[in-house]
């Protein structure tokens, strides 16, 4: 499968993304490790007229300390996350979830901005990111916005990057030490969760539940109002109306989300 | 558009399509046949091949984005006529059956390899999760890059 012809242009830095970004509108899309956007161009699903690859931006990668939180770069690799004794020194959740990405080839090239900008609901990162309360930056020629992770993703396979706008970093608060949970339901190696649950400090974020990632207020309700695990998993999947598909029908998610919540929960206490 | 890159250690400056896949640069403009297009949708890894040392499926690479990098196919491991650790691993342990996964199960094996030079067996199969074998042949894939890592008996 061959994508539809384009033009290529590599950015020599992020300010020049952007300036492309703002010159080619809606008819450009950013690269970064393409494992998204290049099977969906291949399919045909996407046919931007420009890629603005910024793979090769140097301060686009790497992963650093800003007092309580870590700073990663947005073209930072899964595999870069997996590895990185930072993340998982100070984000444990993070690196696991990154570690759970695809497979190894898919984890060399993948990257954290591309997999939150691409804002399926049932891959790791997002959920990761909502579960640690997280937030991204998008800059613009007008500046750097940041935007929490709760409020980033707005649909399926929407999120609140504007036109014009790059997203240029990710932000995680430091936590070494805090107990986490992860859980992903999955019928074979390689593939995307069925339902997912991550659970930190209080927060449940769930995979596949919905359009977007979603919180399970209900469970981290009754959690903070001192509930065990297992009473407040059954809270889990209280208002999500998941999606319906050949894998699982709503009801069957609703009950994957509240016995993966439990484990989740279970593996923190 | 022109690339430049290392493929198998040579030099090289294309004129090429910005569409044009990494595999299809390998297989029609190299003339390298040892990457294979499977699933054609970053499943099966037949088509893995080393960018900068490390497995990536190259059907869903651009040629543009290798450019400035070093790739690596089955065609350059084999130093000098050598067969290749990993290579004479699969050789002597049987490890293929009709040899279609083969070359890219060697390249995931050798980037494998590279991160973590004596992988537990879980770690070879979940170090392999991007590769399917159709023939099922798995059992000799695992002993064979366990061999390949000293870890166990080469049989022949």
């Amino acid at each position: 499968m061959i994508p539809a012809p384009f033009d290529y242009v590599a950015a020599e830095s992020a300010a020049h993304a952007i300036e492309l970004l703002s010159q080619h509108g809606d008819d450009a899309k950013v690269l970064a490790g393409g494992h998204s956007l290049l099977p969906m161009m291949k399919l045909r699903l996407a046919a931007p007229e420009v890629l603005i690859d910024i793979a090769r931006v140097a301060d686009l990668a790497g992963i650093s300390v800003d007092g309580d939180e870590l700073v990663i770069g947005a073209t930072t690799r899964h595999a870069d996350l997996a590895s990185s004794e930072l993340v998982r020194a100070d984000a444990p959740l993070l690196a696991h979830a990154a570690s759970l990405v695809g497979d190894p080839q898919i984890r060399h090239r993948g990257t954290i901005g591309g997999s939150l900008a691409h804002a399926d609901p049932a891959a790791d990162l997002p959920m990761a990111l909502v579960a640690l309360g997280g937030s991204v930056e998008l800059t613009s020629a007008g500046g750097t916005r940041l935007v929490a992770a709760d409020d980033f993703f707005a649909g399926f396979f929407e999120t609140a990057l504007e036109p014009g706008e790059l997203l240029t970093a990710v932000r995680v608060p430091r936590r070494p030490g805090v107990a986490w949970g992860y859980q992903k339901f999955v019928r074979r190696a390689n593939d995307w969760a069925i339902v997912g649950a991550a659970a930190i400090d209080g927060r449940i974020a769930l995979a596949n539940m919905g359009s977007v990632p979603v919180r399970a207020r209900a469970a981290e309700q009754a959690l903070a109002d001192g509930a065990s695990a297992a009473d407040a998993a059954r809270l889990a999947a209280d208002g999500t109306s998941p999606g319906e598909d050949i894998h699982a029908d709503r009801a069957f998610r609703q009950h994957l989300a509240r016995v993966l919540t439990r484990r989740a929960l279970e593996h923190i206490s | 558009m022109q690339v430049e890159l290392t493929v198998n250690g040579e030099q090289r400056s294309d004129d090429v399509e910005p569409r044009l896949l990494l595999v299809h640069y390998l297989r029609e403009v190299c003339g390298l046949r040892a990457a294979n297009i499977g699933c054609d949708t970053t499943s099966c890894g037949a088509c893995t091949v080393l960018l900068n040392g490390e497995s990536v499926k190259s059907c869903t690479v651009l040629a543009a984005q290798a450019t400035g990098q070093d790739v690596v196919t089955a065609e350059g491991l084999a130093a000098a006529g050598e067969l290749h650790p990993v290579q004479a691993a699969f050789r002597a342990e049987h490890g293929l059956q009709c040899g279609f996964c083969t070359p890219g199960m060697v390249m995931a094996a050798v980037s494998l390899l590279r991160e973590n030079p004596s992988p537990t067996e879980e770690q070879v199969r979940e170090g392999l999760e991007g590769n399917l074998c159709r023939c099922t042949g798995y059992h000799n894939i695992i002993r064979a890059v366990l061999a390949a890592s000293g870890q166990a008996e080469v049989t022949a």
